[in-house]
């Protein structure tokens, strides 16, 4: 079922705004001038083959890749900013084999005192309520490496939701979840977004999910290709011409 | 100093009666858990190819400290560690190589320079060989107040850095995507590990002590589900090694730091047989 979209109560106001991004690597143009908006409240898509400079564009984003350009978000009535940014990484780089509880990795991120010396009774609390926002909370004592695609996904999305963040960021979220998965991991987001109101960027390689989805898709091949709706985009030119494709509707 | 030889001599331990031992006992126990809290990160940051560089820089160090004439080369071991895990944090983070490929780099260029210097001039490596096999049995009470002092500065510095640490071990983008300085934290930690190598490897010896890095985590590894039981285990059986160890080494006449090497990697055996049930 496709929920209802709604612009949030900002009215769209706010805005993520990436302006004449670039990216050189060792004298090489990763990114050329790419220029997006991306209001609160919207899901956006990231595309592109493998190598096209999806991750460096995200890397830009949360400031672990040197730039040219602008990236600023901004509020009604306040002064563009640094957006705060909720990142969830992709989750294969999880090495299965840490004795690290799903609670050792809040604690981690949230707690002053150390992870070793357990939870304390407050911050237990409030693992749990982050836990609560994905439907996880019996996931508390299970350690990350352990998790099923789908459940680490869930995790790693209650952990970037505190704090709230202004922007939403998935490095190929339904990479490793089955079918299903997807399909609950997706509602959440569809329900955060509209929830809190904020904007939700995310790379992925699997467009069946697109139309139902995203509001906006941006096709990245060395520099923004293609955006749109997610059917503009998946039936441009551009979009057949970076996939290789010959073709036909998808 | 005088109140711990007065409590041992009131025991009945025959090992502990001499002043050789109560003084290696002291060490150890201000060694066993710097070893197993460090070796807890650098396990989980896959450092240990690092940290045994850093343990043949502080070779290189005191070879050098030495043919500048310094009567106790140890400081110039400890500068010369921190620069080279500087040195080496900044080549890593400017390189496209591989951190293992950097690190055997800066490995091998610090054995061959602390050869070069140990040797210049027709000189005799024998002198060294105390800083391979280390010998626990010699250490002094400066030596012991050193360790004491790094332990208490490590302390500290877990208590204020371990989460961020951790987070940066186990998942760098995570941990820079909430603001935690990786590149920083990562330098911090190994200039941590750099001065404990240090001041241990006449201890313990060069070619032994990045073990004592390894296994304890290692073992902890293979049956904790948290981290609570990973630094707890970790810190335990580097304790108790190194309390099963110095004794074996009284009673059987061997190295302290090879015994203490081999019960870890008993320990290892043991959890590793025992990791069936960990889910």
């Amino acid at each position: 079922m496709r929920l209802q979209k709604h612009g949030g109560s900002c009215g769209n106001s706010c805005c993520l705004r990436v302006e004449n991004l670039s990216v050189h690597i060792g004298g090489e143009a990763i990114l050329e001038n790419v220029n997006l908006h991306l209001h609160c409240g919207e899901m956006a898509a990231i595309i592109g083959p493998n190598g096209a400079g999806k991750s460096t564009f995200l890397k830009a984003i949360l400031g672990q890749r040197e730039y040219e350009g602008v990236i600023a978000f901004s509020e009604p009535g306040q002064r563009s900013k640094k957006p705060r940014i909720g990142y969830v990484p992709q989750s294969p780089a999880f090495d299965p084999s840490d004795p690290v509880s799903v609670s050792d990795l809040f604690a981690c991120c949230m707690a002053k005192r150390p992870a070793f010396f357990g939870l304390s009774r407050a911050m237990k609390q409030t693992v749990l309520e982050c836990l609560e926002r994905v439907h996880g909370e019996s996931l508390i004592d299970k350690r990350v490496g352990t998790l099923s695609g789908g459940e680490l996904q869930r995790v790693l999305l209650a952990l970037a939701l505190e704090p709230l963040p202004n922007i939403l960021i998935l490095d190929e979220p339904l990479s490793g979840v089955d079918v299903e998965g997807m399909t609950v991991l997706m509602d959440m987001l569809d329900e955060i977004r509209k929830t809190y109101d904020l904007s939700i960027l995310m790379t992925t390689h699997d467009f069946s999910m697109l139309p139902r989805y995203a509001d906006k898709v941006f096709l990245i091949d060395r520099g923004l290709k293609a955006k749109g709706d997610p059917q503009t985009v998946l039936n441009s030119p551009e979009f057949y011409q970076s996939f290789h494709m010959k073709g036909g509707r998808v | 100093m005088s109140l711990w030889y007065a409590f041992w001599d009131a025991l009945p331990f025959e090992m502990l009666h001499w002043d050789f031992m109560k003084n290696a006992l002291l060490a150890l126990l201000c060694m066993a858990p710097l070893f197993g809290l460090l070796s807890t990160m650098i396990v989980t940051g896959r450092m240990s190819f690092f940290s045994d560089a850093l343990g043949h820089s502080a070779f290189t160090g005191i070879a050098i400290g030495a043919i500048c004439g310094l009567a106790s080369p140890t400081w110039a071991a400890v500068l010369f560690s921190v620069a080279f895990s500087l040195l080496f944090s900044w080549v890593r983070s400017r390189s496209n190589q591989a951190a293992d490929t950097i690190i055997g780099v800066f490995s091998s260029s610090a054995v061959a320079l602390g050869i070069f210097a140990a040797t210049l001039g027709g000189g005799s490596f024998t002198k060294y060989n105390q800083y391979l096999i280390g010998d626990i049995l010699s250490v002094t009470p400066g030596e012991i107040g050193a360790l004491a002092l790094t332990l208490l500065a490590v302390l500290i510095f877990w208590g204020l850095y371990a989460n961020r640490l951790t987070l940066t071990a186990i998942h760098p983008q995570l941990a820079s995507s909430r603001g935690i300085p990786v590149g920083l934290a990562q330098t911090l930690f190994a200039c941590a590990i750099a001065v404990v190598v240090t001041l241990s490897i006449s201890s313990v010896g060069l070619l032994i002590l990045n073990s004592l890095l390894v296994l304890p985590a290692a073992a902890a590894r293979n049956v904790a589900k948290n981290l609570q039981q990973y630094h707890s285990l970790s810190v335990l059986f580097a304790l108790a090694a190194g309390i099963a160890g110095l004794t074996i080494s009284y009673y059987f006449g061997c190295s302290a730091g090879a015994a203490i090497s081999l019960i870890l990697a008993f320990i290892f055996a043991l959890t590793f047989c025992m990791r069936k049930g960990r889910r």
